[in-house]
This record gives C-alpha cells, structure tokens and sequence, in this order.
C-alpha cells in the first residue's frame, strides 16, 4: 500500500477498520474529523496516516459533537468528508445528525457499534440499530447500511457516500466490532468499475445564481457550494424553499419536513438491498443482518443439510430506509421467522410489522456482547420446529 | 452447494511474543498468496486481560462464514495459560505445537499429535528472543506443508517484517522448520 494515492487494484489483506477507510478515500472523502473510542479507533488511526499524504484533512477534535459539526462545515465548502465513533459516542452525534438531516448535507458517520446502555462494553453489538433511526429528534428518514466483511466496510463505506452525496443527506455504516477488527481478503477493482457519485450542484442544472433556490427545484435540491457565487443559507429551522425562516406557515412547515422524509422513504426500492439464499421453496426463514449474517447463512446451511429443514436466508444490506415491500415480495407465506441480533430483538420489530400477516411467528434469537456461534442459532431453530 | 472444509489456526501465548504478527503473516499468505480465503481475528478485551494474548486464522477454499475458530486443527502455546485455556478446543488428532520450556503441564497423551519445539532457545541461537513467532511459524510450516508453499509464506513474512530483519526472520524461521523435520518427521 502506498501511502500518498489511492488503493491500487489488487489483492489485500486488511483489517475492516482500514477498509473502510480506504473505502472513503476511494469515494473521494478527504475530510475525516473524529474523537478516539474503542472499538473505532483504528479507522481514525488510519485515516490520520492516510489523508494528510493525499492532501486530505485529518483533525482530531474535542469531543463527538464538534468532530461531527466539522463535517457539516466540510460538506458545505464541496468536500466529502466522515466521521467514525462508537456507541457512546454515536449517541453524542445524535444532535448533528438532526441538524444535518434538516439542512440536507451530505455526510458519512461510521458506527464501531460496542454494546450497552452507558459504557456498557468494549465487545461488539448491534444495540444502535434503533438509535440510527430514531435517535436524532424531529421527523426525516435516514439512511444506514449493515457491512458484513472486509470487503462489505470497503464496498459499504463507497455505497454510503454516494448515497450521500445523491440523496443529499447523512449516511450511517453500522458496524460493529466483530467486523472493524478482523482481516481478511480485500479485492480492490480496476479504476472506472467502481461508480462514484457526486453532488448535484445548481450549475449541472443550467440555474443561476439569481434564480437558485437551495432547498427547491427539485426533491433532493441542487447543493450550491461556497464561494461559487450562489446565496447559501444552511438553516435548520423550518424554511421556505429560498432557506427564509421569517414567514413561519403550518402549509410551509409540511411541505419543508414532509420532502425530507419522502426523499428518502419515497425512494426505498431503490435505496435499499437485501441478499437472499436458499428461500426457493422454503417454508421458514432466518433474517439477519452485519456480522451475525456470517453466523446466520452458517446455521442455516447447516440445518438444511443436516436435518432437512426447509429454512431460507434473508441478509439486509439496508436497515433504513426498512425494506418492507421487498419482505413482504419475497414472503408472501412463511412458517417461523428467525431473526438473530446482538440485541435484545430490536429489527424483530419492524420485521415482525411487515410480515404481520405474512408468517406464523416471529422469533428473536438474541446475544449481549458477542457474536452467536451457530450452534446457538440452531439450538434456537431446532428447539422452535422440532 | 457444497459446504468447503474449514482448516482452523490457533496461536495463544503472552502479549509480545508476536502471537497476533504471526496469525496476520499466515492470513496473508493464505489469502494474497495461496489463493485461499480466511479470517484473522486476535484477543480483544475481556480474554486480553492478564497478559493472554491470542490469534487465529480459519482457512477455507470456499466461503469462511462464521469468522472464529468452532475446532481447532491446530494450536501453538507458547505458554501454559495458553496451553491451559485452548487445549480442549483442539480436535481430536489435530497438531498441537508447544515450547517445552513454557508448557510443563500436558494433557495426557494420545489425543493428538505432539510437537514440543523449544522455540525460546532456538530463537536465541538467532540473537535474539523476539523471533520466537517466527520459529513457531516455520515449525507450523513443516507440519502443514500440504496446505501453503514456503513462498506464500515467505512473500506475507517480507510484507509483515521491518526490511532489515528479513534475513534473520528468515533464519528464524528455516529454524523451527528444520527442527520439526530432523526431530520428527526424520527429513532434513
């Protein structure tokens, strides 16, 4: 690995952690701002060695809150630029996370998930799922991805800047410690494979600057950057497609917050992505998602071919915006829903409300602080069918 | 489809004594330069307390889902805390490879097949203790060599290493393979 360009196509062993890293610098992130937390201390690591030899900005700031502000001000001056925490630290990004839902700035904020509540521990998890959804006040979709792999935080974290950058709006990579620790083989594609996606800016839509209106024209708005000539005003009050927040209407207020959320939730076919196996004349089914997957499709292969148990597998690549159509596409009538989660059963919610009419039961399978082994998973599976 | 056979790698000693440089060496030999898949994990929080350090690497031609070892072929303990918390964990007839001088206290025998390598004092005969990983690595070697090419392994070593010390890495290395060969497997 060379320290001053882009990962080069080729084979690589890397940690998850430095994967995605890499995986920002690929999508042209050259901002990183952050606060060290175990266990998402080594993307930080890595992007400190590696953005100020790619003429990048690494700042390390006081504390979660500002590290996270940092990247609304980047984002607003034309660059692509993340953050990565854990747990803790992700519930202290909670306030920007709002702040840029409202003000529609494209930004990435990786989550090394560790379990809680408080400093709970420094093993792995998946207790944020929720918080990643509803955890920053006010109404306004969100979009966050569950990497599985090495390669997934590489893939993942290109995903999560473009999404950004096309939705006009944050990003979440939810992973966890299970997966920004372990090595494993990282395949980097020739140049040119790889689609980057970049803002859409008032000038790629012929507008200028008298007649650009940064939060209109369009669903997801063109996003002026500074000094380009055009009038930006980043407000997250409620406002008027001009950005004027001085004649308040209930009507105004609908239609600004109702567009964010619609943006997104509008738009989840094509947001969203899920991965299935063996789900050709299952009769139940095992849905999963991140590092559990791994211990997931395990279990159910095993299942199958040990016991003959018609079990499919459903990995959600993207918890929000939540699949629903394509669940209940996928499912029209199914036995027993198996979700296993390193929580108490939290996507077994949003799960267990699409598939209310679809499926017999819905049955979490939950662990505290570290990955199921599968023997866990099938002893759940064939005490619940046999 | 075909589940492949997993092949699983446990390394367990104290911290410093390269344990979690060694799993990363095999990882990368297998996967950059043997073609194969695996996963290299290493001891994190509640089992790194005390002064245990532990690595493995699971192999597997085809996908390597679940990431940890579930039966180890093999276990290197460098030490008896290492010895005493991974040995039954290690499948019937898989490779057990230990420092005599370290590990005093064995299960009784019969279960699986023993290599007792005194990689301390053969890492001294290179100058110095810190090779010690890399002698366990290459008596590893010369049990598995069904299963990587020395130069796979050699090209991840040349990756992991500061450039000067790759010679006496190297030596380290022929070492504990020569060792294994000449004292059990009577090669040279």
């Amino acid at each position: 690995m060379s320290n001053n360009e882009i990962l080069k196509p080729g084979v690589y062993y890397l940690q998850g952690a430095q994967a995605c890293l890499e995986g920002a610098i690929t999508a042209g992130c050259r901002v990183y701002a952050g606060y060290p937390i175990t266990p998402a201390t080594e993307i930080m690591e890595h992007a400190a060695h590696r953005l100020p030899r790619l003429g990048g900005r690494f700042i390390q700031m006081e504390d979660e809150i500002s590290s996270a502000s940092v990247l609304l001000g980047a984002s607003w001056a034309g660059a692509k630029a993340m953050t990565a925490t854990s747990s803790p630290g992700f519930s202290l990004m909670q306030e920007v996370i709002s702040f840029a839902i409202m003000t529609e700035t494209p930004l990435v904020i990786v989550d090394v998930q560790r379990p809680g509540p408080g400093q709970g521990y420094i093993t792995t998890g998946q207790e944020d799922v929720m918080q990643a959804r509803w955890g920053h006040h006010g109404e306004g979709s969100i979009i966050a991805l569950s990497p599985a792999s090495v390669q997934d935080m590489f893939e993942f974290t290109i995903e999560a800047f473009n999404l950004a950058e096309r939705w006009r709006t944050p990003v979440l990579v939810m992973a966890e410690e299970t997966v920004a620790h372990m090595r494993e083989r990282l395949i980097v594609p020739a140049p040119g494979t790889i689609p980057i996606v970049n803002r859409t800016k008032p000038q790629d839509m012929g507008i200028a600057p008298e007649h650009y209106l940064p939060y209109g024209h369009a669903q997801v708005p063109p996003m002026a950057t500074w000094g380009e000539g055009y009038n930006i005003n980043h407000v997250s009050l409620v406002h008027h497609e001009d950005g004027n927040v001085t004649r308040y209407n209930p009507k105004v207020h609908f239609e600004n917050v109702a567009r964010i959320h619609r943006k997104i939730e509008d738009n989840v076919d094509t947001i969203a992505r899920l991965e299935t196996r063996e789900l050709e004349g299952c009769r139940h089914v095992l849905i999963c998602y991140g590092s559990v997957s791994r211990t997931g499709i395990e279990a159910v292969l095993e299942a199958r071919a040990e016991r003959g148990i018609p079990i499919g597998f459903i990995r959600l690549h993207t918890l929000w915006p939540f699949p629903e159509r394509q669940l209940r596409d996928l499912l029209p009538d199914v036995g027993v829903v198996f979700v296993p989660e390193m929580n108490l059963g939290m996507m077994a919610h949003p799960i267990m409300e699409a598939l209310r009419d679809r499926c017999r039961r819905v049955v979490s399978i939950p662990s505290l602080g570290s990955l199921h082994s599968p023997e866990m998973i099938l002893a759940r599976i064939y005490e619940e069918l046999q | 489809m075909t589940r492949q056979q997993r092949f699983e790698i446990r390394i367990a000693g104290f911290g410093g004594q390269g344990v979690v440089t060694i799993g990363r060496i095999l990882g990368t030999a297998f996967s950059v330069f043997g073609g194969k898949n695996s996963v290299n994990t290493q001891s994190y929080g509640p089992e790194s307390r005390g002064g245990a350090c532990r690595s493995e690497v699971v192999v597997s031609e085809g996908d390597i889902n679940y990431p940890y070892v579930r039966n180890a072929d093999v276990l290197i303990a460098l030490s008896q805390v290492a010895l005493d918390t991974y040995i039954g964990e290690l499948k019937e007839g898989g490779i057990l490879v230990f420092d005599p001088d370290a590990v005093t206290t064995l299960p009784p025998s019969g279960r699986f097949l023993r290599y007792a390598v005194p990689t301390v004092a053969l890492a001294h005969e290179t100058g110095d203790l810190k090779y010690q990983n890399v002698v366990a690595l290459g008596a590893l070697y010369a049990l598995i060599r069904d299963r990587i090419e020395k130069a796979s392994l050699m090209e991840a070593l040349k990756q992991s290493v500061p450039p000067k010390t790759i010679d006496t890495n190297m030596a380290a290395f022929d070492k504990g393979k020569r060792y294994v060969q000449s004292h059990f497997l009577r090669e040279t």
